[in-house]
């Protein structure tokens, strides 16, 4: 690895932080497409088995090129530009829909030191980021020049900016308790603590002490990727397919990418703020002599639990039928909100109090 | 040139291109997104300054919810371009007077001898500073009583803003969840037991067979 640095540094000269950034960022985004091209056909198998269906299995064994199928398919389709449209939004649409989804991973770290940005304020700045998705859907809906457009873009405004809030203040109190917002640190922060030194850690990690908490992250990041039962800016059977049906061939598989990229993200964040990141759920296991390594924190546990939540994310889709409009809006503020708003305080006076467990 | 200059000339640039193109974009949909684009240059002049609170705070509030529910507003209107031209030269000379006052103001901020950036110490960065700890601590000690009673007017602002617009209708056809969820089978279903299959008692008439 140094070797690499240091030819790269003679080779490049004055440009090679730029050039060093780039060759991170690749390493970054190029699994991360690949993960979103096989969640694709993961989500259409998992709704096949839970639909008691085959799923696609024609595209090479398995069905395995499925993805790569659909990625040529997309490519090669025209795109069709409405006439009306307002020409130059409706390309930047998906455009601003797919790079907040990729920018955020930049400060996710996957494990200690494997973090492209570790920015101070990382949950400010995700929080910051994950925040510019909707732009891409408003911008959509209205350049579209076209009635359901517009109707989805209105209803993702909404929703979006509702649910932003409850995240925000689930996140406060992740904050809080482990006194920084520097995302390595919250992860390193949950491996201490009791039963981390006897060995079992996951029941160390914030989802425990913070378990209101959790559950609005991780409802709220469903509803913030509009993904089943939250999708009524898509809403098939109501508008179709909401900001999305002007579009075609390539713009429409940007959305279509953003959409599972900001899937993964969720994943990821849940993952960091609640589950330990990439932290050993039983670190007692690690002497064991065969698979004690297995047991060792590592990245493999980030991508175990991102696996984990993704599945959750397919599971409800198939099994839970889509919320009523207000019923969303309710969830959101007149739920979550005020469970957040008591939470603080609750958290507040326990770690003043001396049964504080997050010293 | 350091690269830290360049990127303020280039965050300076965009920003005062998208700030002239906010006064004289026609689509006003337009004009809210070059707002945006104004904004994000200004939080990255405000991240080259080290102030990172601030920059991220100006887009999660501004750009992230105010921008968005501004462009919500923007996009129902429906604003005609022309009747918003007209007056265009007669507001011109208040307008123009208005922005030199501006000017003036800001000049003698940053020119005068007591305001000037020279007159204020380097900030002082020492190792694990940060800026946010910082931030809190000086609103939640030295500044807790403004900082509550702003964040009191602003609640009073919220409820006056609610109280103002929400009437009840009374053709609306909202329903309580609550009145929903208390909703037992038995109120809405009701299981009637039938043979389900009955002995022909009657003979076949003749015409069995042609009826629906």
């Amino acid at each position: 690895m140094n070797e690499i640095i240091q030819t790269g540094q003679a080779f490049f000269g004055p440009l090679w932080p730029v050039v060093w950034t780039l060759v991170k960022i690749v390493g970054i985004l190029a699994p991360l497409l690949g993960g979103v091209a096989y969640l694709t056909l993961a989500e259409r198998k998992v709704l096949a088995w839970m639909h008691i269906r085959v799923g696609p299995n024609r595209v090479g064994p398995l069905g395995l090129l499925q993805p790569l199928a659909d990625g040529v398919k997309l490519i090669f389709k025209e795109i069709i530009i409405p006439a009306r449209a307002d020409k130059k939004l409706f390309f930047l649409g998906p455009i601003l829909a797919m790079a907040p989804a990729l920018a955020a991973w930049a400060i996710v770290p996957f494990y200690k030191g494997w973090v492209l940005a570790n920015v101070d304020a990382g949950v400010l700045l995700a929080l910051a980021i994950t925040s510019f998705g909707v732009y891409g859907v408003i911008i959509a809906g209205w350049a579209s020049n076209s009635k359901y457009p517009f109707l989805g873009a209105m209803r993702a405004a909404a929703q979006m900016v509702s649910y932003e809030v409850s995240m925000g203040l689930a996140l406060i109190v992740v904050l809080m308790v482990s006194n920084s917002l520097n995302l390595t640190e919250i992860v390193e922060g949950q491996m201490k603590g009791i039963f981390a030194s006897h060995g079992v850690d996951f029941l160390s990690w914030n989802w425990l002490p913070l378990l209101p908490m959790f559950l609005v992250y991780l409802i709220s990041g469903v509803a913030e990727t509009n993904r089943a039962p939250f999708d009524v800016v898509e809403g098939e059977s109501e508008i179709v397919a909401g900001h999305m049906i002007e579009y075609s061939g390539m713009s429409f598989a940007l959305f279509f990418l953003a959409e599972y990229a900001n899937m993964m993200l969720v994943s990821a964040m849940t993952a960091i703020f609640f589950l330990g990141g990439w932290s050993s759920p039983l670190s007692a296991l690690a002497d064991l002599p065969v698979i004690g390594p297995v047991f060792w924190n590592g990245f493999h546990w980030l991508a175990l639990k991102m696996a984990a939540f993704l599945f959750f994310f397919l599971w409800i889709r198939a099994t839970f039928p889509r919320y009523r409009y207000d019923q969303i809006m309710r969830l959101g503020w007149k739920v979550f909100v005020p469970l957040c708003l008591v939470w603080i305080p609750v958290i507040g006076v326990w770690m003043m109090s001396p049964l504080n467990i997050w010293k | 040139m350091e690269f830290k200059t360049l990127l303020f000339y280039v965050f300076s640039v965009v920003m005062l291109f998208a700030g002239l193109r906010v006064i004289t974009a026609r689509n006003p949909v337009h004009a809210v997104l070059y707002l945006v684009l104004a904004f994000f240059n200004a939080s990255g002049i405000w991240f080259l300054l080290q102030a990172e609170f601030l920059a991220i705070a100006l887009l999660v509030v501004y750009v992230g919810a105010v921008m968005v529910l501004f462009l919500f507003v923007v996009m129902m209107l429906d604003i005609n371009i022309e009747t918003l031209r007209k007056g265009f030269w007669s507001y011109l000379p208040f307008g123009a007077a208005i922005g030199l006052l501006m000017v003036v103001e800001m000049a003698l901020v940053l020119v005068g001898r007591y305001f000037s950036l020279a007159a204020l110490p380097e900030p002082e960065v020492v190792a694990g500073y940060s800026n946010t700890k910082e931030l809190g601590r000086a609103l939640f000690t030295d500044y807790v009583y403004p900082f509550e009673l702003a964040s009191v007017i602003l609640l009073v602002g919220i409820i006056a803003a609610v109280l103002l617009t929400n009437r009840k209708r009374k053709d609306s056809k909202a329903m309580n969840p609550s009145d929903q969820l208390v909703v037992k089978r038995n109120d809405r279903l009701r299981i009637v037991k039938m043979e389900s299959f009955q002995e022909p008692v009657a003979e076949p008439s003749a015409d069995e067979g042609k009826g629906a």
